[in-house]
């Protein structure tokens, strides 16, 4: 398979999970979106890794699945925290610094 | 060879789809467990086994598994009020479309040099890489993520915690 049809489905996760994050109203729905997004990027680094035959780029979807691990475990804490001290998920309700 | 690749494309933007479009967000969870695995068997067939190896076991193992406790422990909330309606479908959608054929065209102008041209990354090479050229960010990863997790118990942590008395 071409390097082209590859960057599509990448192209496709990424708009996927920006269309998630901009419908989603509970926050976990919203998390899910944004490890879409992130797979996106690792794929596209791991495609480019093979194609040009680059060590650093496979390193870095290394990276990237690291810092997502990081983004869900505080992500969801906050939530959880939410979910106790407001007693909402929706990311629409939390509106207290809202000016 | 292509046929895979195909059947591993159809299956993670099934996925994908569904992980935005479902309303219940367990399935859309578990849709999200279904991407994972076929961007892991694209790592399998793009020869970086090694990530598609720590893709599901830090994925698929961990992160999905806290995604659904989370969803478990706020069942109830969501259970009970009103059912989430998604908001803005409609420009969401021409939003995300608009950005697709953007990607798209700018993308599709390129050339690129013919598929295996390059000899595949071996696993040696990149731990080589990991230990040497980019020792600093490696460390750096490891810093943030102790952050992160002791972050992560100190804000879900009940009651509060409080900062030790001076």
């Amino acid at each position: 398979m071409p390097v082209q049809s590859l960057l599509l489905l990448s192209h496709a996760l990424f708009c996927l999970g920006i269309y998630g994050i901009l419908t989603r109203r509970h926050a976990i729905g919203l998390l899910l979106s944004i490890e879409l997004i992130l797979n996106a990027a690792a794929l596209n680094f791991v495609l480019f890794s093979r194609a040009f035959g680059h060590v650093q780029a496979q390193a870095f979807a290394l990276f990237i699945i690291a810092l997502a691990a990081c983004e869900a475990v505080v992500g969801l804490a906050i939530i959880i925290r939410l979910s106790r001290t407001a007693k909402t998920v929706f990311a629409d309700h939390v509106d207290l610094l809202k000016g | 060879m292509s046929i895979a690749y195909g059947l591993l494309a159809v299956l993670t933007l099934l996925g994908a789809v569904w992980v935005v479009t479902l309303r219940n967000l367990f399935r859309a969870a578990l849709s999200l467990g279904l991407v994972l695995l076929g961007v892991a068997g694209l790592f399998i067939l793009l020869e970086a086994e090694f990530l598609a190896f720590v893709q599901i076991l830090v994925y698929v193992g961990a992160i999905l598994t806290l995604v659904v406790f989370a969803i478990m422990l706020t069942a109830k909330l969501h259970a009970s009020s009103a059912s989430p309606a998604s908001r803005q479908t409609v420009p969401a959608a021409a939003a995300a479309l608009g950005l697709f054929l953007v990607l798209v065209s700018t993308t599709n102008a390129l050339t690129w040099p013919d598929y295996p041209a390059a000899e595949a990354v071996s696993l040696a090479a990149l731990g080589q890489e990991l230990v040497k050229t980019l020792v600093l960010p490696f460390e750096v990863i490891s810093l943030v993520f102790v952050a992160a997790m002791v972050g992560a118990i100190a804000i879900a942590a009940n009651p509060p915690m409080k900062p030790p008395p001076s």
